[in-house]
């Protein structure tokens, strides 16, 4: 499905003709899409479609082997460290240290990121997710909840342009999981570029501007999110279907 | 889909070469056997020599390609040159234990000890052992690319190492006796078993490619397969 | 440059701090130590063989082990939570990465070091004070090259099935001369031979630590790419 633009202002982020393989596999065919500032895209699609490979390129963590990826006009290079203060990565891992108490993990990020004044930007990172009060324990001690809001707040230390979620929601419990859609609400509030992966297609059409649907390491639709959920599942369902 | 019917092509032709090589290494020996005269101290053992030097000579050829393809491999990221690169290893592998197994045959019967210590075959020795590294490594990892990025590494460690050991050990011990062919000044031996020395070097280093092409063939054919089934499974879906 | 020296010490500075909370890895890398030091007494006829002609080879065959153990921690730590990709986000250089890890796993192999070696001359009775200047040089000599090269191989090793079993099959090959050199210089040291006796090994670890260490800096970043 070959998509342009997905909306006309100008983009903050653009991909065209993505491709990557992994030995003899052909992980993404031929991606493109471009979102502005305050968009943000959901891409749903069932396992092995290629989209945490998608998100991983998109966080500097994966070179493609064809295709760019620029930020607010400028191309990603091989190995940019420019690049990569410009995203945030939410994970279903919380690439955090359980050893280190919830400051000097962000301490730390913030020296590899050359954030000015690191402990001033991690005390107010955690009172922006509400762990002030637990900056000095163990993340080891954290439930899955709390440690889900401290990876928020690692990912926006460094404020980045684009922020980056591959399954965030998943084995988060319903108190959890609510806190951290009322969080990302908030980053939606203030305007921040978001591309979201998921294969829960309920999470990720709340938060999006765009939806796509990837299926075999291409989209299969691209558009913006309109009022029609149940047509939104139909068609995941459709093109699910006929991938298996 | 291309790819099979070439690498098959190599392969039938890499055997031709093999072939003449093992023709070729069979004139060489009778020649070594009969027909060039026995050495004085030594006697028949000594013959082992036509087997032991060229052998080593090809081992330590082995991991120079190892060397240079992987660094070639690190720069350019050409598949071929991993899948070459693994095939020199194991070639390799085999050449390093020729030596490793006539050498001591070789001193048992001129000083009496299966091993000595002696500075060439203990570097033979950890050559040995860094080729069973690389070998080890690649069958540790799964994931192509990664495999052939960490074999290079590896291997141009290695070709690295190599100049160290030798060093070292020879700092250490020295036993072997003196090179006869490349000492400065006229070489020791006589001129019919030179001759025979050195065509025993060129053949064995013909042979050494004909089984090298015929390795990185099979390899290449491999792959191909494994690409093309790879193929079918991507255009069903 | 110096935000790369600022990268790496952050790194270094977090893997000593968790290193430092935790002690477990640096207390089983001791209790190792002192156990294959007693068993080495063991493994010798005291009145065939004195313990000046064993000692050295005892001591580094120790420090190696001892070392080998610690290694494997530097990388292995980054697997909890996918933290490796945490630092593979950031604009850390991949070269930071590497000096830091390298300087966290000296400090780990110089700690254990440090204690062995008091323990090593009270069991073998070995008058260390009066040579502990060269002994120490030594020391780190070959320390830094076992540790640059073992960094590298573990970064490899980790990502495998059997890390504990891989990093020796990758690494040792490439500690003979570190070795070699330490073991003959020490025992040189040991009996007071003059410094001239030392000097060839002296450049031979040097041109050693010198290759390595630029040659695994510079290949590091290879071992990371996808």
């Amino acid at each position: 499905m070959a998509a342009a633009s997905v909306s006309g202002a100008a983009a903050v982020l653009e991909v065209a003709g993505l491709t990557k393989r992994f030995g003899h596999v052909r992980a993404l065919r031929g991606v493109d899409f471009a979102l502005g500032l305050g968009e943000s895209l959901a891409v749903f699609g069932p396992n092995g479609a290629g989209k945490t490979t998608l998100l991983r390129i998109l966080a500097g963590l994966l070179k493609p082997d064809g295709g760019a990826v620029r930020f607010g006009g400028e191309l990603l290079v091989r190995g940019n460290a420019a690049h990569r203060r410009r995203v945030g990565l939410i994970s279903h891992h919380s690439l955090l240290y359980d050893g280190l108490t919830a400051a000097e993990n962000l301490v730390f990020y913030g020296r590899l990121y050359s954030v000015a004044e690191p402990r001033a930007a991690a005390e107010r990172a955690l009172a922006g997710v509400g762990l002030a009060a637990r900056a000095s324990d163990l993340v080891g001690t954290f439930s899955r909840g709390m440690v889900q809001r401290l990876a928020i707040a690692r990912a926006l230390l460094h404020d980045p342009d684009v922020m980056l979620l591959d399954e965030p929601f998943s084995g988060l419990d319903q108190g959890a999981a609510a806190t951290l859609r009322e969080l990302l609400g908030r980053l939606r509030a203030e305007r921040r570029t978001m591309v979201l992966v998921t294969h829960n297609i309920d999470e990720g059409l709340e938060l999006a501007t765009h939806v796509a649907i990837q299926v075999a390491g291409r989209f299969v639709s691209l558009g913006s999110r309109d009022g029609d959920l149940a047509a939104y599942r139909a068609r995941y369902a459709e093109a699910t279907a006929r991938d298996v | 889909m291309t790819a099979i019917p070439s690498a098959e092509r190599s392969l039938r032709r890499s055997g031709l070469w093999m072939g003449i090589a093992l023709v070729l290494m069979a004139g060489v020996y009778v020649r070594a056997l009969a027909f060039t005269p026995e050495e004085a101290t030594q006697g028949l053992a000594q013959k082992i020599f036509y087997v032991h030097a060229p052998s080593a000579w090809v081992a330590f050829l082995a991991f120079g390609i190892v060397g240079v393809c992987s660094a070639l491999y690190l720069f350019l990221k050409d598949p071929r040159l991993d899948l070459f690169a693994a095939s020199a290893a194991e070639v390799g592998t085999v050449f390093t234990m020729t030596v490793l197994v006539t050498g001591p045959i070789w001193g048992k019967t001129i000083w009496g000890a299966w091993w000595t210590w002696d500075a060439r075959l203990t570097l033979t020795l950890f050559l040995w052992f860094i080729y069973l590294a690389y070998l080890v490594l690649r069958t540790a990892v799964e994931e192509p690319g990664r495999r052939a990025r960490y074999s290079a590494v590896l291997g141009i460690l290695g070709a690295l190492l190599v100049p160290f050991i030798h060093v070292s050990v020879y700092l250490f011990r020295t036993l072997h006796p003196m090179p006869v062919v490349l000492r400065p000044g006229r070489p020791e031996l006589p001129g019919s078993m030179l001759i025979t020395l050195l065509s025993a070097f060129t053949v064995f280093t013909l042979f050494f490619i004909a089984l090298l092409a015929r390795r990185y063939a099979w390899a290449r054919l491999v792959d191909a397969r494994a690409q093309g089934e790879a193929e079918r499974a991507d255009t069903s879906r | 440059m110096s935000s790369l020296l600022a990268q790496a010490w952050a790194i270094a500075a977090k893997d000593l701090l968790l290193e430092f909370r935790s002690r477990t890895a640096f207390l089983s890398a001791l209790v190792f130590t002192a156990l294959v030091l007693a068993i080495f007494n063991f493994a010798r006829d005291p009145t065939a063989v004195s313990a000046v002609d064993l000692a050295p080879g005892i001591l580094w065959i120790t420090f190696t082990f001892a070392g080998m153990l610690g290694l494997n921690r530097a990388f292995g730590l980054e697997r909890e939570n996918h933290a490796m990709d945490g630092l593979l986000l950031s604009p850390a250089s991949r070269t930071a990465l590497y000096v830091g890890k390298t300087i966290a796993n000296l400090a780990f192999v110089g700690a254990v070091e440090a204690i062995a070696l008091p323990l090593f001359a009270l069991f073998f009775d070995v008058p260390l004070w009066p040579v502990l200047g060269p002994l120490v040089l030594v020391i780190a000599l070959a320390t830094l090259g076992f540790v640059a090269v073992g960094t590298l191989m573990s970064s490899m090793a980790v990502n495998t099935r059997f890390a504990e079993l891989m990093l020796p099959v990758l690494l040792l090959p490439f500690l003979v001369t570190p070795i070699i050199g330490a073991v003959q210089t020490t025992a040189r040291i040991l009996t007071h031979r003059p410094f001239v006796e030392l000097v060839p090994w002296l450049k031979l670890l040097t041109a050693y630590d010198i290759t390595f260490v630029v040659l695994c800096t510079l290949i590091f970043e290879f071992t990371l790419e996808e």
